[in-house]
C-alpha cells in the first residue's frame, strides 16, 4: 500500500541554525503515529514544515509527499487546498488557537467555505452538525458566540469540529490536551480516538507525554535533537524500547502502580542546536557512548519487523537493557 | 453596557472639572494678569480699577466658583485684551486650524497606517528597515526642527514654497507636511509592532493551517485584531486636531488656534487660554469617549465585561 | 510515624470575586475547611484539577496568606502573625519552590548572589562563611561554582529549577512548600529534579508538602496523598494504596485519566463535563454533576470526610467504611 504522506530527509534551519536535520516518516492511511520527544525535539516542527507553516525565514529542504505529490515549494493555491482540506492540525493551546474577535461561526464556516461545495443555509446546517459531533451543546446558538465565551475544553472541541470542516484524510494533533486538566484530557482523547474511527482518518499526534502516544496511537517514533530516533508499533515501544534515549525517556516516567523505583534520570541536557556535537547527538548523555559514536551521525536503519532505530550500540544497548531486566 | 458608558461618560466629566481647576489654579497663581495687560508703568488706580472691573480682588475660591457657575452657563468670559467673548475669539480662529490638522490626520493615517502594515508584512525587508529608521527619525525630531529644516530646503534654498502667512493653499502645504511626517512616522511605528504582536498569534497559524490564503489571513484575522491597539493613537491624534498644531503655527506664522493660545499665555488673556484649554479638554475627553465605544466593537471580550454589568 | 511537623486544622479562604468590571461580586471559596497533617520528615502530596485549591492551601500553610479560619501549627506551635519576629523565624524554617524558576530568580544577578541572599537576609554566618556555604549548595544540588556565576538567563530550565532549590535550601529549613515544581520540564530533566529531591529530603530530613496535578510524579516522591477537588478534601491516604486502589469516584477518574505505555485507552473512566468553576459550586457534594455513581442523596447534603479503613479518609455518601457511622440522611 502506498503511503498517505511520505517525509524525506526533511531539513530546517532558523537564522543558519539547523534544528530539524533530516527527517525520514511515511504515514499509511487511517493510521494513528505517535511523535514524542522533548521540547526542541523538532517533533511539531516537522508538521509545520511539511504544510508550509513555518514563518518565512526558515530554510527547508528534503521532500514531503502527500499521495506521491510533493508539497514543499508547491504553489500557495495548491498548499491552501491541502491546508484544512486534505490535512487537518490542532494545536496546543486552546486558549489563543481561536481568533478573538470573530464569532465560531464565522471561523468554522469560513474553513467550510474554503473546502467543501456548501453554500448559505447549507453551510450553517453543517456547521450546527460539526459542533453537534464535538460535543458542544446547544450548537446552534452557541454558533454566535466569542472564542472567550468558552472553556479550554469546548474551544480544543471546536478546533477539533473546525479541522472536521473539509473531511480531512489526516489530522495532526500538536499536543492537543497538554494545557488542559487531566479529566479534559481524557475527553479530547476520547473524542479524537471516536472521530478517527468514524472517518478512518490518519491521526499524527505529537506530544511530550509518553503515555498518551502509547495510548492513543499505533505506531510511534521518538525524535531527538532534530531526528528520529526510534521508531517502532506502540506496544513494543514500551514494551522494549532499543535506542539508549527511549529507554532513557521511558525510565524516568514514574509508575502509577507497582512498587516505587528510582527514576533512571538522563544525565545532562539537550544540546544547543547551534553547537550540535558531531555524530550522535544523544552520545554525550548516553551511558554507551563509545568512541565511534562521535564519528557520524547514525542513520534510522531497520532492526526487526515494523522497527527501526538509529543507534550503532543497538545490540549493545539491547543487551543492556537484559541486564537491566534481569535485576 | 450602559452602565459601562455612563460610568466612562462620567470620568469624562471628572477629567474636563480637572483641567478646567488645573488651568485656573495655574494661570491665577503664575503672575498678576493686570500687570501682564497693563503694564509695570501703569497708575495704580488704572490698575486698581482693572482688578475690580474683572473680579481679580475677590478670594480666590470665589472667582473659581464664580468662574465655573458662568461655563455652566455657556459664559467663557472676554478677553482681557480686547474685551471680546473669548468663545468668539477662539471659535474664529478654529477653520483655519482644522485648515491644517485635518488635512494632516488623513495624510497620517493614510502614509502611516498602510506603511506599518507593510513593514510588518515584509519584516527585515529594506522597505521595512527605510519606514523603521523614517520613523524613528520620526520620533525623535522634534517638529520646530522638521519645520525649520523643511523651510530651509523649499522656501529658503529652493523658493519653491512660502515660509509663512496664509495668502494661498500654497502656503499651507509645509505646515501640512510637518505635522504629517511625524504623525504618520509614530502611527507606522505603532500599526507595525500592533501587526507584528497579532501576526505572531496562534490564531493567525490557525487561520493559516485551516487553508485561508495569506492575503485573507491578513485582511480577515490579523487588520480587525491589529485594529484594536491602533484605534487608541488614532484617538490620540483626533484629541490634537485643535491644538496640535500649537508649535507648527508659530513656525509659519499660521493664524490659528495654537498660535492664539501662545499670544494668550504671553498676555495672561485668562479667559482666552482657560477657553482653549476646555475646548483641547473636550476634544481629547470626546475622542476618548468615541475610542471606548470603538474598542467595544471592535473587541468583543470588552463588549461582554459591559454586558454583564 | 513521628509527630507533624505541620498541622492543618480545617482552614478556609474564600475571595470576593465580580464577573465582569462592573458585575456583582462573588464569595469564591477556594478553600474550604482542609484539615492535614505532614509528619516530620515525611512528604504530602496534594492533588487537583485547576481551580481545586491546592495552591491556595500551600500559601495558606506556608503563611503567604491567611486563612479566614482555621489555624495552621508548625512544628506544634501556631504560626505567628506576619511580620513578627516570631513568624521570621518561623518563617526562616519553611521555604517554597515554585513551577517557573526564571520568574522566581532576578535575571540581572548571578545565582551565587541570588542563593547567598537569604543568608545575609538572615545574617547567617560571617560572610566567609557564606561564600562556602553557596558553594557547598551548588554541589548539594550536582552543579559546580562555574554555573554559580551564571546568569539564570544562561542556564537551562533543570539547572535553574535546581537553582531556586538551593537557594531555598539556604537558610536550613526544616519544610519545603513545591508547587508544580517539575511541570515545566522535560521528562528527563524532571527525573533529574525529582530524584535530587528524593536524596536532599533524605539526607536533610526535610518534611515536604508537593503540589501538582501530576499524579506518576506525586506518587513518585509521596509518603500520604490528598485529593483536592473544589476546595475540599475528597481523599486521603498512603500513596501507593490510594493510587492502587482509589475509592472516591473522582479520585477514580483521575487515576484512570492518567495514560501509561502498555495500555490502551479501554475502560477508562471518562467523567462529562467541564472542569468546575469554584465561583458556582454545586450544592451538595461539589462533585456530584460529574459522578457517574451520584444519587439525590449527593444533590443535597455536603459528604464529610470519614475513615474507611487503614488510615484512608473519604468523602463520598457511596463509599462506607468500618469505622463509619451511619449518619441519617438530611
Amino acid at each position: 500500500m502506498s503511503p498517505l504522506v511520505s517525509i524525506e530527509g526533511l531539513s530546517v534551519a532558523f537564522n543558519g541554525v539547523p534544528v530539524l536535520r533530516g527527517v525520514d516518516l511515511a504515514l499509511g492511511k487511517g493510521e494513528a503515529l505517535g511523535l514524542v520527544g522533548e521540547s526542541g525535539s523538532g517533533k511539531s516542527v516537522t508538521w509545520l514544515a511539511a504544510l508550509g507553516l513555518l514563518p518565512r525565514h526558515a530554510r527547508v529542504s528534503g521532500s514531503v509527499r502527500l499521495d506521491g505529490r510533493e508539497l514543499l515549494g508547491a504553489p500557495a493555491a495548491e498548499l491552501d487546498r491541502v491546508r484544512g482540506g486534505r490535512v487537518a492540525m490542532i494545536f496546543q493551546d486552546p486558549a489563543s488557537a481561536l481568533n478573538p474577535v470573530l464569532t465560531i461561526r464565522k471561523q468554522l464556516c469560513e474553513a467550510l467555505a474554503l473546502h467543501r461545495d456548501l453554500s448559505g443555509e447549507a453551510v450553517k446546517a453543517e456547521a450546527r452538525r460539526l459542533l453537534d459531533i464535538v460535543g458542544i451543546p446547544d450548537a446552534g446558538r452557541r454558533l454566535s458566540a466569542y472564542p472567550h465565551e468558552f472553556s479550554g475544553g469546548q474551544v480544543q472541541r471546536i478546533m477539533i469540529a473546525m479541522a472536521l470542516a473539509g473531511n480531512p484524510d489526516l489530522l495532526i494533533a500538536d499536543e492537543p490536551t497538554t494545557a488542559l486538566d487531566a479529566t479534559i484530557q481524557a475527553q479530547i482523547l476520547e473524542l479524537l480516538s471516536s472521530i478517527r474511527r468514524e472517518m478512518s482518518m490518519a491521526m499524527v499526534l505529537i506530544s511530550h507525554d509518553l503515555g498518551v502516544v502509547a495510548e492513543n496511537c499505533d505506531r510511534v517514533a521518538v525524535m531527538y535533537a532534530g531526528r528520529i530516533i526510534e521508531e517502532a508499533p506502540a506496544n513494543q515501544l514500551f514494551a522494549d524500547p532499543v535506542h539508549p534515549y527511549a529507554q532513557g525517556l521511558i525510565g524516568a516516567l514514574p509508575p502509577l502502580d507497582g512498587p516505587r523505583r528510582r527514576l533512571t534520570a538522563i544525565p545532562g541536557t539537550v544540546p544547543d542546536p547551534a553547537n550540535m556535537p558531531d555524530g550522535c547527538a544523544f552520545a554525550p548523555r548516553c551511558a554507551l557512548a563509545a568512541e565511534p559514536c562521535g564519528l557520524a551521525a547514525p542513520s534510522l536503519a531497520p532492526i526487526a519487523n515494523d522497527r527501526a532505530v538509529a543507534c550503532i550500540r543497538a545490540e549493545a544497548s539491547r543487551r543492556a537493557l537484559l541486564g537491566i531486566a534481569a535485576e | 453596557m450602559g452602565r459601562y458608558f455612563a460610568i466612562r461618560i462620567g470620568r469624562a466629566a471628572l477629567t474636563i472639572v480637572l483641567v478646567v481647576t488645573f488651568a485656573f489654579v495655574v494661570l491665577r497663581l503664575s503672575g498678576d494678569p493686570a500687570l501682564m495687560i497693563l503694564g509695570p508703568e501703569a497708575p495704580p488706580e488704572v490698575i486698581a480699577a482693572f482688578r475690580k472691573a474683572w473680579g481679580l480682588d475677590d478670594p480666590i475660591w470665589f472667582q473659581y466658583l464664580d468662574y465655573f457657575s458662568a461655563i455652566a452657563k455657556g459664559e467663557l468670559g472676554r478677553s482681557m485684551r480686547d474685551g471680546r467673548p473669548a468663545i468668539e475669539l477662539v471659535l474664529e480662529r478654529i477653520p483655519a486650524t482644522l485648515a491644517l490638522t485635518l488635512p494632516a490626520f488623513v495624510f497620517k493615517v493614510a502614509l502611516g497606517i498602510p506603511a506599518g502594515i507593510y513593514a510588518a508584512l515584509h519584516r527585515g525587508s529594506a522597505i521595512d528597515r527605510a519606514v523603521m529608521m523614517t520613523a524613528v527619525a520620526g520620533f525623535t525630531v522634534p517638529s520646530f526642527v522638521l519645520a525649520l529644516l523643511l523651510v530651509l530646503v523649499f522656501a529658503v534654498q529652493l523658493g519653491w514654497l512660502p515660509s509663512g502667512g496664509q495668502d494661498s493653499w500654497r502656503h499651507a502645504i509645509l505646515p501640512i507636511a510637518t505635522l504629517s511626517l511625524g504623525g504618520a512616522a509614530v502611527l507606522a511605528r505603532f500599526t507595525r509592532s500592533a501587526m507584528l504582536e497579532v501576526l505572531g498569534q496562534p490564531y493567525i497559524r490557525t487561520a493559516s493551517a485551516k487553508g485561508v490564503p495569506w492575503r485573507k489571513v491578513v485582511t480577515s484575522h490579523a487588520l480587525p485584531n491589529a485594529a484594536i491597539p491602533t484605534v487608541t493613537i488614532l484617538g490620540f491624534m483626533v484629541g490634537t486636531l485643535i491644538a496640535g498644531a500649537v508649535v507648527v503655527e508659530s513656525v509659519f506664522s499660521w493664524p490659528g488656534v495654537g498660535r492664539l493660545l501662545v499670544v494668550a499665555v504671553a498676555n495672561r488673556d485668562l479667559a482666552v487660554v482657560q477657553c482653549i484649554l476646555l475646548l483641547v479638554a473636550l476634544t481629547m475627553v470626546t475622542s476618548n469617549l468615541v475610542v471606548d465605544f470603538l474598542y467595544g466593537f471592535l473587541d468583543p471580550r470588552l463588549r461582554a465585561r459591559g454586558a454583564h454589568a | 510515624m513521628s509527630a507533624p511537623l505541620v498541622e492543618v486544622a480545617a482552614i478556609s479562604r474564600s475571595y470576593s470575586m465580580r464577573s465582569g468590571m462592573f458585575g456583582r461580586s462573588t464569595a469564591v471559596h477556594a478553600v474550604d475547611g482542609v484539615s492535614l497533617a505532614i509528619p516530620k520528615g515525611e512528604t504530602l502530596g496534594l492533588v487537583g484539577e485547576s481551580g481545586s485549591g491546592k495552591s491556595t492551601t500551600g500559601r495558606i500553610v506556608l503563611g503567604l496568606e491567611p486563612p479566614d479560619s482555621g489555624e495552621v501549627r508548625f512544628d506544634g506551635k501556631p504560626m505567628a502573625a506576619p511580620g513578627a519576629a516570631a513568624w521570621r523565624a518561623q518563617r526562616a524554617r519553611m521555604q517554597m519552590i515554585f513551577q517557573d524558576p526564571l520568574g522566581a530568580l532576578d535575571r540581572r544577578l548571578p545565582v551565587a548572589t541570588q542563593i547567598r541572599e537569604p543568608l545575609d537576609i538572615h545574617g547567617v554566618g560571617e560572610p566567609a562563611e557564606r561564600e562556602e556555604r553557596v558553594r557547598e549548595l551548588l554541589r548539594a544540588v550536582e552543579l559546580t561554582p562555574a554555573h554559580g556565576a551564571r546568569y539564570p538567563g544562561a542556564l537551562s530550565g533543570g539547572q535553574r529549577q535546581r537553582i531556586v532549590l538551593a537557594r531555598a535550601l539556604a537558610t536550613k529549613p526544616d519544610f519545603l512548600v513545591c508547587d508544580e515544581p517539575v511541570s515545566a520540564l522535560d521528562v528527563s530533566i524532571q527525573a533529574q529534579v525529582v530524584n535530587l529531591l528524593t536524596d536532599l529530603q533524605a539526607q536533610l530530613g526535610l518534611t515536604l508538602l508537593f503540589i501538582s496535578h501530576d499524579l506518576r510524579v506525586v506518587r513518585q516522591i509521596s509518603n500520604i496523598v490528598a485529593v483536592m477537588y473544589l476546595g475540599r478534601i475528597v481523599e486521603i491516604g498512603s500513596a501507593d494504596d490510594l493510587f492502587a486502589r482509589p475509592e472516591h469516584p473522582y479520585t477514580q477518574a483521575l487515576v484512570s485519566a492518567s495514560p501509561a505505555p502498555g495500555r490502551r485507552s479501554a475502560g477508562r473512566i471518562v467523567l462529562a463535563g467541564d472542569p468546575p468553576n469554584p465561583a458556582a459550586r454545586p450544592r451538595g457534594c461539589a462533585f456530584h454533576p460529574r459522578c457517574p455513581r451520584a444519587i439525590a442523596r449527593c444533590a443535597s447534603e455536603v459528604p464529610v470526610l470519614s475513615a474507611v479503613g487503614g488510615n484512608r479518609q473519604v468523602a463520598c455518601h457511596l463509599v462506607t467504611g468500618p469505622q463509619v457511622e451511619t449518619r441519617d440522611a438530611a
